[in-house]
């Protein structure tokens, strides 16, 4: 079943083509890898995926199950509670606040207790923050940081950083994951650890799972289809091994043949 | 575990009834004079500005110039109600007409401002602080320039002390919950945020429609106590000092904001004896307010002996 489907996506920035007529289909389930040279236009294309940025021409379409909806042109927010999670490559915790606190601003889109209910503090409120302690502290158990979770966000280390975002996209409980360059600035421990954990939640969130990186151990190893982006456009796609030898590919990285 | 009545919340009840307490028997006895009942009135006064602008600046991180306008609303509704209609009720309807067009106006203004960031908000606030105060000193039932005078006088220590501790707790409330913690997450950055299912529209201008309310409670009791008010005293000049509050206190410090309204009303009423360099001495604490707050913070000011006696390790 395809759960994201992006028909001819394009953006451009006054005259710069940013993306070009992307056509790209995730299946549900599937582990993707989305790689390309540096300045490819890969951010760019997650921006427009979460409404980060709006499309110049071309749809993004998400089946949840029953429904399939139009996406593009959506504000951040709806797309994410519709389903649709995201990490940044930069990392954007809300680093004044506690490891917890961030779990939870996360879990927020399913509070139902209203702001009367805040202000007074009436027993729904009393309920449902329970259960988001609850809930939040069995994400942070999973992610080995219940032993942190009153600690700022600012003050863990790199790699912990990088595992809090994950488990905060994860709290808006969605089907489809982006990960933005996950591994990036991880040494090749860190890095094997974060791939096992990659496959492990996308079996138990049930997640299809669209990840950037330039870490090729871990595209190679996890992902079930690539692919390749190179000036805005899409150049090749397929599975790990038809990438490494695509003749295309290895121009767009390395270069072409002086002949 | 009693949600409420922890062993925390009853010794923090009772420090503040016993508070509430000490005040009214040393205003039964006469002990207070007049003019320190003034200092208290407005203390509390600018705790519930000081922690409504906190909670539109220092949570949300919108950066709001014209919290005085919104005071002003209050004010001025207040003191028309209580002017125009004698019944036992009309103080409080006033207060609440108060808050209630304080909000309206705030949601009016939040919506089309709230999409600006930064010092370009500043600006709109200040201008819309000015509208304000303009639209007020132009109108003929504000009583224009000469402003509104033998307003009844309601508001008494009981009134301020029951609505700053109502304000603070609900306020306080808000902070604590699902809503508050959306808000905060918009001050850290707003691009994960919204990233993260918050509509940050919403919550932008929720926070400025709670402080807009809580601004003209203040501006409501104000009037009643003060029985006289005119356009100028809700300019610039007192959004200026609602935001030193604040930012003494610290952006998103509650206790912070309570704290630095007490100390600085108590600071410009002892200055009152130097009235030449008042001001002079007045700015200068707030400047070593913050360099030494600034210091405590980062725990950088640690007092570790008198400079000449330090041991040698120290000088390196």
């Amino acid at each position: 079943m395809t759960i994201l489907k992006v028909k001819n996506l394009t953006k451009s920035f006054g005259g710069l083509t940013a993306v070009s007529n992307v056509n790209m289909e995730l299946q549900k389930g599937e582990l993707v890898g989305l790689i390309g040279p540096n300045g490819a236009g890969k951010t760019t294309f997650f921006n427009l995926l979460t409404g980060v940025y709006e499309p110049s021409s071309g749809s993004i379409e998400l089946d949840n199950g029953d429904t399939v909806k139009k996406i593009s042109g959506l504000k951040p927010n709806a797309i994410t509670n519709l389903g649709v999670a995201r990490t940044f490559q930069n990392i954007r915790l809300f680093k004044d606040l506690s490891v917890m606190d961030n779990i939870r601003i996360a879990m927020h889109k399913n509070v139902k207790y209203g702001v009367m209910s805040s202000f007074f503090r009436l027993p729904s409120f009393y309920r449902e923050e329970k259960e988001i302690a609850e809930e939040a502290e069995k994400l942070l158990k999973i992610f080995g940081l219940e032993s942190k979770k009153n600690e700022l966000s600012k003050n863990l280390p790199y790699g912990e950083q990088r595992r809090l975002e994950i488990a905060r996209a994860l709290a808006t409980k969605p089907t489809v994951l982006l990960l933005d360059e996950p591994a990036a600035g991880m040494n090749p421990n860190e890095t094997s650890e974060l791939t096992d954990l990659i496959e492990w939640i996308r079996k138990e969130f049930n997640l299809t799972i669209l990840l950037i990186e330039h870490d090729m151990s871990l595209v190679m190893k996890i992902c079930e289809r690539i692919y390749v982006l190179d000036y805005g456009m899409i150049i090749a796609d397929g599975k790990p091994q038809e990438i490494k030898s695509n003749k295309k590919v290895i121009e767009a990285y390395l270069g072409e043949e002086v002949s | 575990m009693n949600r409420i009545f922890n062993a925390k919340n009853i010794k923090t009840a009772a420090g503040v009834i016993g508070l509430y307490g000490i005040v009214q028997l040393l205003i039964m006895f006469n002990i207070l004079s007049d003019y320190y009942q003034i200092t208290i009135a407005l203390i509390c006064i600018n705790i519930i500005l000081a922690v409504s602008l906190n909670l539109i600046t220092g949570f949300t991180g919108q950066f709001s110039l014209g919290h005085a306008g919104f005071m002003s609303i209050g004010a001025y509704s207040g003191a028309l109600i209580t002017i125009n209609i004698t019944h036992e009720y009309s103080f409080f309807l006033g207060i609440a007409a108060g808050a209630f067009f304080a909000a309206v106006v705030g949601l009016l203004i939040g919506i089309p401002t709230l999409r600006l960031r930064g010092d370009y908000l500043a600006i709109a606030t200040l201008g819309m602080g000015e509208i304000i105060k303009i639209i007020v000193l132009n109108l003929d039932f504000t009583g224009g320039a000469a402003g509104l005078s033998g307003i009844p006088q309601y508001t008494n220590w009981t009134w301020l002390f029951i609505f700053t501790a109502g304000t603070v707790i609900v306020i306080k409330n808000f902070i604590n919950s699902s809503h508050g913690r959306a808000c905060k997450s918009i001050r850290e950055d707003e691009i994960a945020s919204e990233a993260m299912g918050i509509n940050t529209t919403k919550y932008k201008v929720l926070a400025f429609v709670i402080g807009a309310f809580c601004a003209g409670v203040a501006g409501a009791l104000y009037s009643s106590y003060f029985y006289f008010i005119k356009p100028d005293m809700f300019g610039f000049l007192r959004s200026i000092d609602i935001l030193v509050i604040v930012v003494i206190g610290g952006m998103g410090s509650i206790r912070g904001s309570i704290i630095s309204a007490i100390l600085l009303a108590v600071v410009s009423l002892y200055l009152q004896d130097f009235p030449e360099i008042r001001m002079i001495l007045y700015s200068s604490i707030l400047v070593i307010v913050m360099v030494v707050r600034e210091k405590l913070k980062n725990g950088k000011f640690k007092f570790d002996g008198l400079p000449w006696k330090k041991p040698d390790k120290m000088r390196t």
